[in-house]
């Protein structure tokens, strides 16, 4: 209904003006008796009845909650002001403006009794720590305990570090756009593929590697998986662009095991 | 060989006891100097209340004195068990140094006269005010440059307190080492 509609909108602006007002006074020490609780409260009952979300909700229990702070600020004002450290503030700082340095330094002083400390290694202290330097390795036979080792510096090729597995021979997300080339290629007409026809490879190494890949295809929205749980078929799917669900939907996880015997038992019924 | 009388024996308990406690208040041990209620009984017993008025009587002599300083920051009129418990101790000069004293203790008077502005202002706005604001009314005293140095060292000092909407409050140490009450008293008490 358009009217009850206008009156959210209306109520959503009245709260946050509350809210607004509320976190001003408290953020900026302001005297918390400018507010009117009555009238807050008021707006808070008037709009109460039309809150049906939870976002909604959440805004008017806010709002409630920093009317509730302004009336414990109320109270701490009134309670200062009944101690005997309350003077008007106006009056110190006229004060503060008008009395130059040494005046106020001549104040201050008889007001301050700074704390006594003393800072004086003892004999006991000074035998404790002569120990303990006796005891103490040198720096160099510490290190070579803890396994520290000099090693001469020197160069490595690019195809070296490939070989040794340090770097991969094409970036990451390279290669992921690469093996979504090769599924969207692979999809028959109906746009998917069996997941064992997919990820299975000569070796089983480039099996768990392709299944890590298609995992990466399906998190970050370049694929798809059916899974057809009676039939015990998992099919991938690629998607002609990639698609982001991050956010939009509830995702889930399809554990699927890629185990040795797994994998010899798709390359036999594929011999066969 | 003869007992001492009980009266002696009395006394060179509560002097080692005292000798104890001038070294568990008068040396830091922790990030804050002086020592809580509870490390106090466990060191020197549970008459160690007893102790500190002890030797609060034999510093008075030398211009010094046991400041007891609760968590709840007004001190209570008779402290329970547990309130001197969590209550801090500390050794502060009973009287107060004359300004070119301040020197000594490595203080220049631009310095204590913006701590005492920092402070005084903080008072009047009930314990709480934004750095920015005080900030203003110190540089109306104090050159520009030395605003953000001075009210960094209060901090770090642990004079002042600064939370991370940058309000600032009256730390530990304004508690133990200001009078507050009189402070304000004096001030508005003072002619310029």
């Amino acid at each position: 209904m358009p009217s009850t509609t206008k009156k959210k909108r209306l109520g959503r602006e009245e709260l946050q003006s509350v809210v607004e007002l509320c976190r001003s006074i408290e953020d900026k020490g302001l005297n918390p008796f400018l507010v009117d609780i009555e009238d807050l409260v008021a707006i808070i009952r008037e709009y109460f009845k039309v809150w049906e979300k939870p976002d909604e909700l959440i805004l008017d229990a806010e709002a409630l909650n920093r009317i509730s702070t302004v009336i414990k600020l109320q109270s701490e004002w009134v309670k200062h002001r009944a101690t005997s450290l309350y003077t008007d503030p106006f009056l110190i700082e006229d004060k503060l403006r008008t009395l130059n340095v040494q005046e106020i330094v001549e104040v201050f002083m008889k007001t301050w009794h700074p704390l006594v400390e003393l800072e004086q290694i003892s004999i006991h202290g000074l035998d404790e720590s002569m120990k303990y330097w006796e005891s103490l390795l040198p720096l160099d036979e510490r290190w070579k305990n803890i396994g520290f080792q000099e090693w001469e510096t020197g160069t490595v090729t690019l195809n070296e570090m490939v070989k040794q597995g340090l770097l991969a021979d094409e970036a990451f997300s390279e290669r992921l756009e690469n093996f979504w080339k090769e599924l969207k290629r692979d999809a028959g007409e109906d746009g998917k593929i069996d997941y064992w026809d997919f990820i299975g490879a000569e070796t089983y190494k480039e099996t768990v590697e392709r299944a890590y890949l298609t995992s990466f295809l399906v998190t970050y929205g370049y694929a798809t998986l059916e899974v057809h749980p009676l039939e015990e078929d998992i099919f991938v799917k690629p998607y002609k662009k990639p698609v982001s669900s991050l956010a939009k939907e509830q995702l889930i996880s399809v554990p699927i095991p890629v185990s040795h015997e797994e994998w010899l038992t798709w390359r036999e019924s594929r011999e066969a | 060989m003869a007992r001492k009388p009980r009266s002696l024996r009395m006394k060179t308990y509560y002097a080692m006891k005292m000798k104890r406690a001038v070294h568990l208040l008068f040396y830091r041990r922790h990030s804050r100097p002086g020592a809580k209620g509870w490390e106090l009984r466990r060191q020197l017993g549970s008459d160690y209340l007893k102790v500190i008025n002890l030797l609060d009587d034999y510093l008075e002599k030398l211009d010094l004195q046991v400041k007891t300083v609760f968590e709840e920051g007004n001190p209570p009129e008779n402290p329970t068990r547990d309130e001197l418990s969590k209550a801090r101790f500390f050794i502060t000069l009973k009287g107060s140094l004359k300004p070119k004293e301040a020197k000594l203790i490595g203080w220049r008077i631009d310095d204590i006269a913006g701590l005492a502005v920092s402070i005084a202002h903080i008072i009047s706005k009930r314990g709480k005010a934004s750095r920015k604001e005080v900030e203003d009314v110190l540089r109306n005293k104090l050159p520009n440059w030395r605003v953000d140095i001075n009210l960094n060292r209060y901090i770090r000092y642990g004079y002042l307190n600064e939370d991370e909407n940058g309000q600032l409050y009256l730390d530990w140490r304004t508690r133990t080492e200001v009078d507050q009450k009189a402070l304000v008293d004096l001030l508005l008490r003072t002619e310029g």
